[in-house]
């Protein structure tokens, strides 16, 4: 008998269905891999087995956990099974632990809420958890809080507070999204661990078919609450049939077609490029100390170059982001925008800003929720001495709307009726609007969905093939780094480690940064051969 | 529509329709005296009764609804006109001098006793009702100034606020065209809680002399005036002090409805 069955699951909330037929089973020390969009349902189907459902679901079917039936049992029975016989990780570490407790006492906690032991014997076996989190006492005591700890280490915690009770099964949603892609590679390989160490089922959820298809024996590809295929991995990749599984794959692994026409000349200069932030005081007397976050970075983006910079999180990208565009001083250097400075006589340069734009991360955050697309698309016409007014201004904005496949009729909409890609496309067309030479995306496609990336990667391309746009590509997913960039930079604690043609980078990385960097990637299989 | 919403709007509009009536037509004339009628229960004739001059109390709490919402209204609205823009350049030039300067200062007039330095007010500028709407006006600046700074800094690391950076703007004019729209929620909200808190104040300095002066009818006055009555004629006093009660009660339920009102996340829940 399966640790975990569900058959024939659905789910609706206030008479929508969410999940419809859902059947899938977990062996004990089995781990399958749920794989699916947005609105797919992966995680719903989690909290059905946890009966965390919000209020108002109605779930029928069957789901059995080591022959308790989840849908039959009481709350009260149902607490007991909890974190006892499954335990659950969640996205985001730093929300699920208590920011004013240590770490110790936290794991210690989950124990003493489902056993009755001594809290002597409860810190004891905390601390045994945590060692095999990875977290040894030698080097992170028990008295640590969240706070001192970094992304990775706090989803260790979180694992060990899941682990501690020894649950029969482990449920992970996303558990390594919020995380930088060498300590996903460790926290990935953990898990991998702890199944195969306790025979613990391990249910893990993502978006990223690459991360499954690394470590999972099965996996279950869920789209719009229904299964579609599932299947052994790594077999499945070879068998797989149906077309939405067959369309994530490839645009998992998505490459635009580019053309060629980078020019020799360069556009952006960045020269000996010093970034320093001023610490907060330590005390009343001494002076301010500074924190450096750019070192001295160099390079050249060509005309029509296409150029990418990848380095993990606290690397000085988002910095040297700010300080291209002019939004802050540098301390040292230069930054050259078609030979003109773009910070000039303490103040941003105005001529030279209107010759780029930039797309952020963050489709959700990018644009104030109270204005309509047509004046939010219209922003940037801020930066001309002569802006279009009256219907100029009209056409000006259609015409961009249009450029990236939203219609005349978006302009009169407000910003939360539209999905998240195409709110980055509003963001492209907002940064096309004054006709700029340079676009700068930031993690502009990290947000989104797999089969959506693709498409705004294609329109990217499209878009630069016609208008002879310049990208720098900033982001820490080096798989798309390497389809879309002509050249890369890697950039590590504020220096750039290593520079070339994105193929050589790939291919024969010289650096041992950027050798880490690629091997802890997720691969997927190797493509079929057709 | 959840309820505290709609029991907060009906309360608050009835106070001030009250005192929008009083301008055309009260029962009767809340200046004249009328000594043989002194002192009446509540009747047919005088709804409420009638005060120790005979007036109508009916009439005196039409009347005395439009100076409390006089005063709090000027008082919310010096609050907000120095406040707000004390706030959004706190915010918008953070850990700089000027930062520093707006908050310390807030937190220096914080540190006062409101209710003392009212009555400090007053009794070196004299009573009226002109001071006591200054000295509760000044309470107000640091309420709307210390709101609007804290929401606008997380304002300020949205990216549609960088976005309008790099498009070239600058710090007042992001500060009005992108953070002060999305505080506004938060300003109706808070403006309807001070303003209960202003008629409360009024009441107050009304009651120890130093608010509106006779003749002009005074819910705090009226309170002041009953006191050595209220052990035989405790209607003088219960009127006036339900008037203030439920006036507080309605513009407290009004704001709280309006804050889960205007939260579309709050909104979308209760749905």
């Amino acid at each position: 008998m399966s640790l975990l069955s569900v058959e024939n699951l659905n789910v609706s909330i206030h008479g929508t269905q969410i999940l419809r037929d859902v059947t899938l089973s977990v062996e004990a020390g089995q781990i399958v891999g749920v794989i699916g969009e947005s609105g797919s349902g992966k995680s719903m189907t989690a909290l059905a087995i946890m009966q965390l459902l919000p209020e108002g679901a109605q779930a029928e079917g069957r789901v059995a956990l080591s022959g308790h039936e989840m849908l039959e049992l009481e709350e009260g029975a149902l607490c007991g099974l909890r974190g006892n016989e499954v335990g659950m990780v969640f996205q985001e570490p730093m929300t699920a632990l208590n920011p004013i407790q240590t770490i110790g006492r936290q794991v210690a906690e989950t124990i003493r809420i489902h056993e009755n032991v001594s809290r002597r014997e409860a810190i004891e076996r905390a601390r045994e958890a945590l060692r095999r989190c990875e977290l040894p006492e030698e080097r992170f005591p028990l008295s640590r809080y969240p706070h001192e700890l970094s992304g990775g280490q706090r989803q260790r915690v979180v694992i060990a507070m899941a682990i501690a009770l020894q649950p029969k099964l482990l449920i992970a949603d996303e558990p390594t999204t919020a995380l930088d892609v060498t300590t996903q590679a460790e926290v990935l390989r953990l898990l991998k661990r702890l199944a195969r160490e306790d025979g613990m089922g391990l249910l893990l959820i993502t978006h990223d078919l690459a991360v499954v298809a690394d470590m999972a024996d099965e996996i279950v590809i869920m789209r719009k609450g229904e299964v579609v295929e599932s299947g052994a991995s790594p077999a499945i990749f070879e068998t797989m049939r149906h077309p939405y599984s067959l369309a994530l794959l490839e645009a998992s692994d998505h490459q635009p077609a580019r053309s060629e026409h980078v020019l020799e000349a360069p556009l952006l200069s960045v020269r000996n490029v010093v970034r320093d932030y001023a610490l907060p005081r330590a005390g009343l007397f001494g002076g301010a100390k500074h924190f450096r976050a750019v070192k001295g970075v160099s390079f050249d983006i060509r005309r029509g170059e296409s150029l990418g910079l990848v380095g993990e999180s606290g690397c000085g990208k988002s910095t040297l982001t700010r300080a291209i565009l002019g939004l802050e001083e540098v301390q040292g250097g230069e930054i050259l925008l078609d030979g003109e400075p773009v910070f000039s006589g303490k103040r941003p340069n105005r001529a030279v800003r209107r010759k780029m734009h930039v797309v952020f991360q963050d489709p959700y955050g990018s644009f104030n929720p109270r204005w309509k697309v047509g004046r939010l698309v219209a922003e940037p016409f801020h930066l001309l001495d002569d802006p279009p007014v009256g219907g100029a201004r009209e056409m000006a904005i259609i015409s961009a709307l249009e450029k990236v496949g939203l219609s005349a009729a978006d302009a009169d909409k407000y910003i939360h009726e539209f999905s998240g890609g195409q709110r980055q496309r509003i963001a492209i067309a907002r940064a096309l609007i004054i006709k700029p030479e340079l676009i700068i995306l930031d993690e502009a496609v990290s947000a989104l969905d797999v089969s959506i990336r693709a498409q705004i990667l294609d329109l990217l391309a499209d878009l630069g093939a016609r208008f002879g746009l310049t990208y720098l590509f900033i982001s820490h997913d080096l798989s798309v780094v390497r389809n879309v960039t002509d050249r890369c930079l890697v950039m590590q604690a504020g220096e750039i480690v290593e520079e070339g043609a994105t193929a050589d980078v790939f291919e024969r990385p010289k650096h041992a940064y950027t050798r880490e960097l690629i091997a802890a990637v997720p691969q997927l299989p190797k493509k079929r051969s057709a | 529509m959840n309820r505290s919403l709609i029991i907060g709007a009906a309360l608050s509009a009835v106070f001030v329709i009250a005192a929008l009536v009083s301008f055309v037509w009260t029962p009767y004339d809340v200046l004249g005296l009328d000594i043989p009628n002194k002192l009446k229960e509540p009747s047919a004739a005088h709804w409420l009764g009638t005060d120790h001059f005979g007036r109508d109390i009916f009439s005196m709490i039409m009347v005395g609804a439009r100076t409390s919402i006089a005063v709090a209204v000027v008082a919310v609205g010096i609050g907000m006109l120095l406040g707000v823009p004390l706030g959004l350049a706190a915010a918008a030039r953070t850990g700089t001098l000027l930062d520093e300067v707006i908050m310390r200062g807030n937190d220096l007039v914080f540190a006062f006793p409101s209710l003392l330095i009212a009555i400090m007010i007053t009794a070196v500028f004299g009573a009226s009702a002109l001071n006591a709407i200054i000295a509760i006006g000044i309470f107000n600046i640091p309420v709307f100034a210390r709101l609007v700074r804290g929401a606008a800094l997380s304002l300020w690391t949205r990216d549609y606020v960088l976005a309008a950076r790099v498009s070239g703007k600058g710090v007042a004019r992001i500060s009005f065209e992108h953070i002060l729209p999305n505080v506004t929620n938060l300003l109706i909200v808070q403006g309807t809680i001070q303003f209960s808190l202003g008629i409360l104040a009024e009441a107050g300095l009304s009651y120890v002399g130093l608010g509106a002066q006779p003749p002009t009818p005074s819910w705090g006055r009226m309170l002041a005036e009953s006191q050595t009555m209220f052990s035989f004629k405790p209607h003088l006093a219960i009127f006036p002090g339900l008037a203030i009660l439920l006036t507080v009660l309605g513009l407290n339920l009004l704001g709280d409805g309006l804050r889960d009102w205007l939260d579309p996340r709050l909104r979308r829940a209760k749905r």
